[in-house]
């Protein structure tokens, strides 16, 4: 730990509000390898407040890259350039003295920015809302070791549910897919017994959800996965696709 | 003075929970829609809460100044969470939870509360399955489980390094169908600012829209804070950034009491403190101690690497002052120990860190086997710190983490205003004065899934309050002190900003009321945090606007109720003569250096009733215990 200081050129975007034109600010800083690049922020934010300016808007919450709260396009990349790594884990000792780092918010239709670098994420509590649960009742529960689970089907749910929300997989897209987020929880609980009954009914309701949100189609890009902190793996995609299509054949069936 | 009934039922410890359920007054299924509630907060305790009296049929609003309900700080939880199942068959059971859980709290929490937590912990389990929290698993299909500080027994259920993530997605998911169904109406970036009171009784809620400050006002027949803890009064901790005291803290200024503020939890296996800029501390899940062993060289002021100090150079002074528990002891015990030993300079290099070495972990169940049970946290570390824990043992030291203190509640779960719930971490209820590992997951979800969803009943059905919109005088009242509030915040044109009071507020709290605290020391903080709010008052500097997403105006009210709440610690602190669990006052220690408890004049919960700013007025709950013999607490 603990080298020398480097010297940065930062450009950040700054935009008023949604309706507001936007545009870089440029801030020059030195700055400790061992911060993070949300603590540069805080040292930056507090130096604005001081000389009486406004701050610059961004989100954080836990800091340790699992509330999913935080997250902006570092120098092209969301999250910045490290696979599997949040925002705010970005560490200052992965850039170079005398770098130019660029900081805009993870833009995409569905995600309108609300200021600087926030943006507004709620389409995604929408699809939630919309099928992302197994319905039954608090209280109704049999014992737990009732419902045997095989390891497999319970690392591959987990795997599935470790997603974080944070939406680089729709900025990181050229159509502003949230295939690989609506994926993700679709197969989160279809890997599992527990989920089985619902598992047609609710594909379909979250997939028109999304639909609904405006969220782009999927052309299999995979730039989602790769810039997925959480390293969620497109193969979800393909999952729910699957359920989807299989679906679609039930209601058929049913309705004849 | 205000009147503390703790409406414990009477009875066997065993039946009083189920006794009380069978006497409370239940809403008929018709009439519950009738019933408005407002939940603010959206981690374990509100998520759960809102979804299952959604379920019930009431009309639930829930309130959180996220903009998602899914990352409340419950989500960063780790490692995992307890219940009295025993699956290992190593003999647990509920009374055995039960007994772990005062004796890990040092005898400073009520028998009832905490017997109905470990009762209810088995049902959490199976709510949990059933909704589809993907918990590990062994291979034959059945549930796994691990140990963790503070019992002999293997009773944690978890998700990777992931628990509170998979808990409080588990409990969002039956919070969105209950949103699906019309019952529960979720607002997100909304800050609650202040509780309404119509004739005594809490009826309604002041929040400011995040987004463009407007104020708005909301009604109902009851409240419930589910806000979390305090412990980023300390400035450095592990919670969230954005955890506060606000919720709480206003309700305490309208007349909740405040129980037992100096009870706050130091975790001992945090990342060390980098540099001035560092804006929180990095737990490392305390589930690491079941593996790994905690060391520091013999010599003070010892500056060779780790692999250079042999094992005959080596304290591992956990498990030579404690041999039943080891590395295993309660969290408020081995962090004081780590802050003894570097102390005496013996930390890492003769600076503030402990090493916690998997060495021997590595050659049982090898890498491998230590990567599938701690990984993620293996990369955390590399990530945050740049060294490769597999290759060099890790450092690690103590941080504020949890508050056992909070607003002082009933047997039911509500505060001394009529209609006020207040579940989870922002209580106060179950831990006494230290809580153990995986327990505060395990509070939250029962308070919320199988408690409030009945006492509110009772509530609603003995006191009927009525429904009052929002255009009474009391509303208005409380809307135009919150705006003058917001204006005087903002008015605040001085040299520092918030957070450079804030962290000379956390400075002088982790030196005097942190880990280890003296009269002196005490005495000496509450004039300084006197001092620092005045200085507040009239050197904050704030910038923007009320009508416009402003971050420093919101950290400068959160700031401004810590520095009342800072002094109430410390208050708290001074006036408990005692040692026990996480307050540890250097003037009672045994010769041995641990913890001396004076039981004859101690065992009281301490509900502090607000009178103005820097004043207020002890209450005392005394506490019965029946059915545990207060033992002087032993690890060795
Ligand atoms: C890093 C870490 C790891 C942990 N690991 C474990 C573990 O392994 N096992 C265990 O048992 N415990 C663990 N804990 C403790 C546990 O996570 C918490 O005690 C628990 O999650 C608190 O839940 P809660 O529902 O009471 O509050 P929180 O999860 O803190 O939720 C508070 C909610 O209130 C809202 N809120 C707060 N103030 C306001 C306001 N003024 N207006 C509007 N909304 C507001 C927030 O938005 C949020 O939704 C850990 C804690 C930390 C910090």
């Amino acid at each position: 730990m603990n080298n020398e200081n480097l010297n940065l050129a930062l450009h950040i975007w700054r935009q008023e509000s949604r309706e507001a034109k936007g545009k870089f600010e440029e801030f020059i800083v030195t700055v400790s390898p061992d911060a993070s690049i949300l603590e540069m922020l805080d040292e930056i934010n507090n130096r604005l407040e001081k000389e009486g300016k406004i701050p610059i808007a961004f989100e954080s919450d836990c800091r340790e890259g699992i509330c999913g709260a935080c997250g902006f396009v570092v120098n092209g990349r969301q999250h910045g350039p490290l696979p599997k790594t949040a925002t705010c884990q970005l560490h200052m000792r992965n850039f170079k003295d005398g770098e130019t780092i660029y900081l805009e918010p993870m833009r995409a239709t569905p995600f309108p920015i609300i200021k600087d670098l926030i943006v507004d994420r709620s389409a995604f509590d929408k699809i939630q809302q919309s099928g992302a649960f197994i319905s039954f009742n608090t209280g109704s529960a049999p014992d737990a070791n009732a419902i045997l689970v095989p390891k497999e089907a319970a690392d591959a749910s987990l795997d599935a549910a470790e997603c974080i929300g944070c939406g680089a997989c729709v900025a990181a897209c050229i159509n502003a897919s949230a295939m690989l987020f609506v994926g993700a929880k679709v197969s989160q609980f279809a890997l599992l017994p527990q989920g089985q009954l619902e598992k047609y009914e609710r594909v379909q309701e979250m997939v028109a959800a999304m639909d609904e949100a405006g969220f782009g189609s999927c052309t299999n890009t995979y730039a989602c996965e790769a810039e997925c902190p959480k390293g969620i793996s497109v193969i979800n995609i393909a999952m729910m696709n699957r359920d989807f299509i299989v679906s679609k054949f039930r209601s058929k069936e049913v309705e004849s | 003075m205000i009147k503390l009934e703790s409406k414990v039922p009477e009875g066997k410890l065993a039946d009083k929970w189920m006794n009380y359920k069978f006497k409370m007054k239940v809403v008929n299924p018709a009439n519950k829609r009738k019933y408005d509630i407002i939940v603010i907060g959206s981690g374990l305790a509100g998520a759960s809460a809102a979804a299952t009296m959604g379920e019930l049929g009431y009309k639930v609003k829930v309130f959180t100044f996220h903009d998602s309900s899914r990352r409340a700080h419950s989500i960063a939880a780790q490692g995992g969470i307890n219940a009295a199942k025993n699956y290992q068959n190593d003999a647990d059971s509920v009374f055995r939870l039960f007994y772990d859980t005062i004796k890990g709290g040092d005898f400073r929490s009520r028998e009832a509360n905490t017997y109905r937590l470990a009762e209810v912990s088995n049902n959490i389990i199976d709510q949990c399955v059933a909704q589809g929290v993907p918990f590990a698993r062994e291979y034959g299909g059945t549930l796994a489980n691990r140990s963790f500080g503070g019992a002999q027994v293997s009773r944690t259920f978890y998700a990777r390094g992931e628990t509170g993530q998979q808990l409080l997605l588990g409990a969002y998911s039956s919070m969105n169908r209950q949103v699906k169904l019309g019952n529960v109406e979720i607002f997100p970036r909304r800050e609650f600012l202040d509780i309404v009171l119509v004739n005594d009784h809490a009826q309604g809620v002041i929040v400011r829209n995040l987004l463009n400050g407007n104020i708005e006002k909301y009604s109902a027949q009851a409240v419930i804070l589910a806000t979390g803890g305090y412990s980023n009064v300390y400035f450095l901790s592990t919670n969230a950034m954005n955890s506060n005291t606000t919720a709480i803290w206003r309700a305490h200024k309208q007349g909740a009491a405040f129980a037992n503020p100096c009870y706050t939890q130091i975790h001992p296996t945090c990342l060390p403190v980098h540099g001035e800029g560092q804006s929180k501390l990095v737990l490392m899940s305390e589930s690491l101690r079941n593996d790994g062993r905690i060391w520091v060289s013999k010599k003070a002021g010892d500056t060779r690497s780790p692999d250079k100090i042999t094992e005959d150079e080596r304290d591992y002074y956990l498990e030579r002052k404690y041999p039943a528990f080891g590395n295993l002891v309660p969290r408020d015990v081995a962090s004081r120990n780590a802050k003894y030993v570097c102390d005496e300079g013996r930390g890492v290099g003769g600076g503030r860190a402990v090493y916690l070495d998997f060495s021997d972990a590595f050659h049982r169940i090898g890498k491998d086997g230590v990567k599938d049970k701690y990984g993620n946290l293996f990369d955390m570390y590399k990530n945050i710190t740049g060294v490769d824990p597999y290759e060099i043992p890790m450092q690690i030291y103590p941080a504020p983490h949890y508050t056992m203190g909070g607003l002082w509640v009933d047997y039911n779960l509500m505060s001394n205003i009529p209609g006020l719930f207040v579940l989870g971490e922002a209580n106060f209820s179950d831990h006494g004065a230290n809580r153990l590992g995986a327990s505060a997951l395990m509070q939250g979800l029962s308070d919320g899934y199988f408690i409030i969803p009945y006492t509110i009943g009772n509530y609603l059905v003995t006191e009927n309050p009525e429904k009052v919109g929002t255009d009474g005088s009391e509303f208005k009242e409380a809307e135009r002190a919150v705006e003058d509030n917001i204006q005087k915040l903002l008015s605040l044109n001085g040299k520092q900003t918030v957070d450079e009071i804030h962290k000379r507020l956390g400075n002088i709290l982790i030196d005097k009321v942190g880990m280890s605290r003296s009269e002196k020391g005490l005495v000496e903080a509450i004039q300084q945090i006197k001092e620092l709010r005045n200085e507040f008052w009239k050197d904050a500097k704030l910038v923007g606007r009320a009508d416009d997403l402003n971050l420093t105006l919101e950290r400068a009210g959160r700031v401004a109720d810590f520095l009342e709440l800072g002094e109430l610690m410390a208050v708290d602190a001074l006036h408990r003569n005692e040692s026990c669990g996480g307050h540890f006052r250097e003037e009672y220690e045994t010769p041995e250096g641990e913890a001396m408890r004076r039981d004859d004049e101690f065992a009281y919960v301490a509900a502090w009733e607000f009178e103005d700013v820097g004043k207020w007025q002890l209450n005392k709950e005394p506490l019965v215990f029946e059915n545990v013999e207060l033992a002087a607490r032993s690890y060795k």
